[in-house]
């Protein structure tokens, strides 16, 4: 089994669902990401989601657009996004990383090295936006060869007759996008990722993360409910910012404000059933 | 690499030509690419679709736009003998306007009731606003606030036709930033917007879709030298920036094995220096904007910043079959500097009384550099692909003329 596929049973017999934070890596630099990574378990975070940052964004709204863009000023690649998970991964055996962002650094790198590369550095799963069902033979299916779940969004716009072609070949989980829109921007109505979800869970076993507007302890804990793991990032991405001075340099103070908001939505989550 | 029975038999049903090309988007997308796709293919078998178009074409562009031939630009170069396809006296001053009419009568077939579009010299952006304007649709242009500072004139034009510009200033502020933000809309407004692009990129179908509709150009061209000559052209020259002015002239005559093809980049300030935007000649294969081709980056795959004196060809990619097609061979693929586009520019405006946009002036410019070895009755077509007037701030800038 795999680690994603670990915690999640082990997250179904304690009848819960996860906290996923989302931060992008080497924001707002190298040293500051990684000092906040390892502490993001123990603030309450049961997978971590970790952006690729790209210049390029076209998923993305202007937090996370922004925080790619200090993590790239700051010397960030996809070499060093690798070391950082392997630094983490040396001290964490058990908390599933999922890397997630845009193709183009990965076919630049090259989809194989890149791969076993990600493998020995303990990566466990990809999100890949730009990469949908139509062109798995680039990437997911070697992904799920090297023994790396490749995990997809599911959207409002994807029908019961696309569905099947979204859930062809993944594994880990599946990632429904709760709006149609970019990342950080408006919130979806409860209600209605309730029905959402329960759609999908009728179409697969796979458990079911909803991500995209959750930006409260409240807000988790409704999804929370109804979900199986809930994903968290720009109003994380919003904090760190917060916490930067006029240079982007991070304040004293912003590592222990990012973990107590990932505190707080892990309380939120946890309480939630 | 074996040489195909046909340059005109792609994309295949992925969208891919060859390597290139393709579909990557985000899955929010996908349910509407395809019915753009499914829209597409119903309307280009349906011959009221053709007739519609056809109508526009004649009577609010005016098509055919003339072959000229340059008689004092032929005896000043002293070789070949030089033809200007006259896309600059389409209604709107360029080509732009063939692709957003086909456009805009397939987002009406569709029953969207919304427009964006993205712009880079804002050619495109007016085209789009014109046929909103015509057909009565709300419509949002996306433009870099780089771009917004040297294109003001197209700037107003746009908003004296009811268009709303929406400055961009992610990123670089430029072309491939307004297209970021173009698709950002799109996700978040599924429901009733189309998104109408401008040149020959993005996700399929949007490459043949867009060279269909700009294959105007190339078949005019060989009705009109059939006319003229009696024969086919010897030489098309095209600038590529996306790509759509050259793909139109270049696609009817691809598999016409004695016709000669050049494709002209920016080469900015030099390929060189860094400073271009010539991304076959300085770039290498990639994946942005839903397809992959050619793209500017670096070696960690990060999109790197463009420069070119024309805003049109300011993009850090090119359409796909346009990346095939170089490493197929059939087209060469030559760059031009800021410089020499100011030359050609100046020359083609002193002989022949045509101001050319500085995008088209690339092409005039390469032109110059073979006619001279050409002889007296090798036909060589340049494709004018729009009209100076908007860049006429920009060159006297250059030029150090206060206005």
């Amino acid at each position: 089994m795999s680690r994603i596929a670990d915690r999640f049973a082990v997250l179904k017999r304690e009848g819960r669902a996860a906290l996923v934070p989302y931060l992008t890596c080497g924001d707002p630099d190298a040293a500051t990401f990684a000092k906040l990574l390892s502490g993001l378990p123990q603030a309450g975070a049961d997978l971590i989601e970790i952006g690729m940052p790209f210049s390029d964004p076209m998923a993305d709204g202007p937090s996370i657009q922004a925080a790619g863009s200090r993590a790239l000023r700051a010397g960030m690649t996809l070499e060093k996004t690798l070391a950082i998970v392997r630094d983490f991964r040396a001290r964490d055996a058990a908390t599933p990383v999922v890397l997630m962002g845009y193709y183009n650094p990965i076919y630049r790198y090259g989809a194989t090295p890149f791969l076993a590369n990600a493998k020995t550095a303990g990566v466990d799963g990809l999100i890949i936006v730009d990469l949908p069902p139509e062109h798995d033979d680039e990437l997911c299916l070697p992904a799920r060869d090297a023994g790396i779940d490749f995990i997809r969004l599911a959207t409002p716009t994807t029908d019961d007759k696309r569905l099947p072609t979204v859930l062809a070949n993944i594994s880990g989980f599946l990632y429904y996008v709760a709006i149609t829109g970019i990342t950080g921007t408006r919130s979806a109505a409860s209600d209605s990722v309730a029905k959402a979800v329960a759609r999908l869970k009728h179409h697969t076993d796979l458990p079911i993360a909803v991500g995209f507007g959750i930006k409260t302890p409240d807000q988790a804990a409704k999804v929370a409910r109804v979900a199986d793991a809930v994903v968290v990032g720009s109003a994380l991405v919003d904090r760190l910012a917060a916490n930067l001075d006029e240079h982007g340099h991070a304040k004293p103070g912003l590592i222990e404000a990012v973990l107590a908001d990932v505190a707080a939505l892990a309380k939120g989550v946890r309480a939630a059933r | 690499m074996s040489q195909p029975n046909t340059y005109r038999a792609g994309p295949d049903e992925r969208g891919l030509f060859g390597l290139y090309g393709g579909r990557f988007v985000a899955e929010t997308l996908m349910p509407l690419i395809l019915a753009v796709e499914r829209a597409y293919d119903q309307a280009r078998n349906d011959p009221g679709f053709a007739r519609e178009l056809n109508y526009y074409l004649e009577h609010y562009v005016g098509r055919p736009s003339p072959l000229y031939f340059a008689e004092r630009l032929t005896r000043n170069w002293g070789g070949a003998k030089i033809y200007l396809k006259r896309e600059d006296l389409n209604h709107t001053g360029a080509h732009k306007i063939n692709n957003t009419m086909g456009q805009i009568l397939l987002a009406r077939r569709m029953g969207k009731r919304r427009i964006i579009a993205e712009t880079g010299a804002g050619q495109h952006g007016v085209a789009t606003a014109t046929v909103c304007a015509l057909f009565d649709i709300p419509c949002v242009v996306y433009m870099g606030a780089v771009d917004i500072e040297r294109q003001q004139p197209n700037v107003f034009r746009m908003k004296l036709l009811g268009a709303e510009v929406r400055a961009v200033t992610s990123g670089t502020a430029t072309l491939k930033d307004a297209m970021n933000e173009a698709l950002r809309d799109w996700v978040a407004n599924v429901d009733d917007t189309y998104y109408l692009i401008g040149t020959v990129a993005g996700p399929h179908p949007y490459p043949a879709m867009v060279r269909d509709f700009q294959c105007v150009i190339g078949e005019e061209v060989r009705a009109q030298m059939q006319r003229a000559e009696g024969r086919l052209p010897d030489t098309l020259m095209a600038c590529v920036g996306g790509g759509s002015n050259a793909i139109g002239l270049f696609y009817p005559f691809l598999d016409e094995a004695s016709v000669k093809m050049i494709g002209v980049e920016a080469a900015g300030e030099g390929i060189e220096t860094g400073r271009h935007a010539a991304s076959i000649n300085g770039g290498a294969p990639g994946v942005l904007h839903g397809n992959r081709t050619y793209l500017l980056q670096d070696g960690d795959g990060q999109i790197i910043d463009t420069h070119s004196i024309s805003a049109g060809l300011d993009y850090p990619g090119i359409g796909p079959e346009h990346a095939w097609l170089h490493d197929n061979q059939r087209i060469d693929y030559v760059a031009v500097r800021d410089d020499e586009a100011l030359d050609a520019f100046q020359l083609l405006t002193r002989l022949e009384g045509i101001i050319p946009a500085l995008e088209s002036a690339h092409a005039i410019a390469e032109a110059g550099k073979r006619a001279p070895r050409l002889a007296a009755d090798h036909l060589l077509v340049v494709n004018l692909s729009g009209r100076g007037d908007k860049d006429i701030y920009a060159v006297a800038k250059r030029l150090g003329v206060t206005l």
